[in-house]
């Protein structure tokens, strides 16, 4: 449901195995999307449905774009993207996201 | 063309507005003010038709210009001493990105104690940054090397930035004749940039994100590969300019009645000015000494040097700073470029003019007889004030 300005490419990823095959300036043309920056996150924000008013401060606040709303317009965490940084749960008014330690 | 009486600076601005520049963001530093200043001016009055981004700083500066070449512009700015240390995180990603800024740098000694005069530590400083590094004698070279270095940094087998410096005061606020190519001429040698590996508006690409430990270091020796490629492709639009405007500056290394010379002093800058005339008098005594001038310092010119070497008896090194711990930067580089070689001269290292002392015919003198006399320490400080022996 995340709203692109520009068009993305996340199905082709280009296979890089020797210095030839790279472009010659640092350029990559697929969505930084292809990859997964999640695997340290220590604590998973957890969305009480109850209490959450559709607000988006959350996902104004996140800063890493990994909040996305779901067709009632509800937020949705990306979690291969959030880290788990608790931004939302602080900033949230009616406090509707709590921080879950992982397993 | 026409000979305009001008600072090297303006030297700068004119070359700046003659490539037509499309961005341009700086920030105020002296020595250097006035070549911003006046391309605010041909921007003012429309004579140039670039964006003029003003910033807080010159980390911002060197920012706007990586960005706006990141997007195919062309791009200049303008720094000196503390005002490039600020930048120099920026330098790193300017090259990394392989956007092809220009930048000129007034030669400006660094604090404490604080000084506004000339000093190659600023530049020095940087010769990590992959920056391809010019350093100007005269006002006029100041202007051709600008044009030179716009399209030697866009050329696309070389793709990095580059920056042409210039003695603070000596050349920066000393004004000569300098001829100035028409725009027909510049327009000629400077095509507009090509746009391969630009940024383009609604197409997903990211430019200098995240790269593992698999292919950061490729991407290293692509710049390190485009750094060499830079050596011939330098030479080839020196011979181009001078089919357009008759000017040349010979090279990366250019030398001074070098032909028979058993002894030969290296220089940078404007003291190469001063030691070509102690080196037509000491000719004209009989001495076979000649000059070679470290014109680029990055690329640096090895193959040149090599070949200076092969056959002289000593070489001494005029180094402008100093690297705390080892020696002049500019002496520890031949070294380096001359070990591996068969016939290696004595080589000795001159730390002069530092914080602007002026460099004058007397001291280059001394520099001759203490190095055709083979005594004196492998590391002086000439003209130094002290009542010890200096070692």
């Amino acid at each position: 449901m995340t709203q692109h300005a520009v068009e993305v490419n996340s199905k082709h990823v280009p296979k890089y195995e020797t210095e030839e095959d790279l472009p010659e300036a640092p350029i990559a043309t697929v969505s930084s999307e292809v990859i997964h920056t999640a695997s340290w996150r220590t604590f998973r924000p957890v969305i009480n449905l109850t209490l959450c008013t559709k607000c988006n401060v959350c996902w104004k606040f996140c800063p890493d774009d990994a909040i996305e709303f779901d067709v009632e317009g509800y937020p949705v965490i990306r979690l291969d993207y959030c880290k788990g940084c608790a931004i939302c749960a602080e900033e949230c008014k009616p406090k509707a996201i709590a921080m879950v330690k992982e397993e | 063309m026409a000979e305009l009486v001008i600072s090297g600076n303006y030297a700068q601005s004119y070359a700046a507005k003659l490539a037509r520049v499309q961005v341009v963001s700086a920030y105020p530093i002296t020595p250097q003010t006035s070549i911003v200043e006046k391309i605010a001016e041909f921007v003012a009055s429309g004579e140039l038709p670039a964006q003029y981004i003003k910033v807080e700083s010159e980390h911002s500066a060197m920012q706007a210009c990586i960005s706006a070449s990141a997007l195919g512009a062309r791009t200049y700015t303008a720094t000196s001493s503390q005002g490039l240390l600020l930048m120099h995180e920026l330098l790193h990603w300017a090259s990394g990105a392989r956007t092809p800024v220009v930048m000129g740098v007034v030669n400006r000694a660094v604090a404490p104690p604080w000084s506004i005069w000339t000093d190659h530590a600023d530049t020095m400083s940087q010769r990590d940054t992959g920056w391809i590094t010019f350093y100007g004698e005269s006002n006029q070279e100041v202007l051709d090397t600008t044009l030179l270095a716009f399209r030697l940094a866009e050329h696309p087998n070389v793709r990095l930035p580059a920056m042409v410096t210039e003695d603070a005061f000596y050349l920066s606020h000393t004004v000569e004749p300098v001829d100035i190519p028409s725009q027909e001429q510049v327009d000629e040698f400077l095509p507009p940039r090509d746009l391969a590996f630009t940024l383009q508006p609604g197409v997903a690409m990211r430019l200098g994100s995240f790269t593992g430990p698999d292919m950061y270091m490729e991407f290293r020796y692509k710049i390190a590969k485009a750094m060499e490629r830079s050596r011939k492709v330098f030479l080839e639009i020196e011979e181009d300019y001078r089919r357009i405007t008759g000017r040349i500056h010979g090279g990366l290394l250019p030398t001074y009645r070098t032909e028979d010379a058993d002894t030969v002093l290296v220089t940078m800058g404007t003291a190469t000015t001063t030691a070509k005339g102690v080196v037509d008098a000491l000719r004209a005594a009989g001495k076979k000494v000649g000059l070679a001038k470290l014109r680029a310092f990055r690329p640096f010119p090895v193959s040149e040097l090599r070949d200076l070497a092969a056959h002289v008896d000593r070489i001494g090194v005029l180094d402008r700073s100093f690297t705390f711990g080892a020696a002049g930067a500019a002496f520890t580089e031949i070294a380096g470029a001359l070990y591996p070689t068969d016939h290696r001269p004595v080589l000795r290292d001159f730390v002069a003019g530092l914080g602007g002392r002026d460099i004058t015919p007397a001291t280059i003198e001394g520099v001759f007889e203490e190095l055709s006399a083979d005594k004196g320490p492998e590391v002086a400080w000439t003209d130094l004030k002290s009542r010890r022996e200096v070692a």
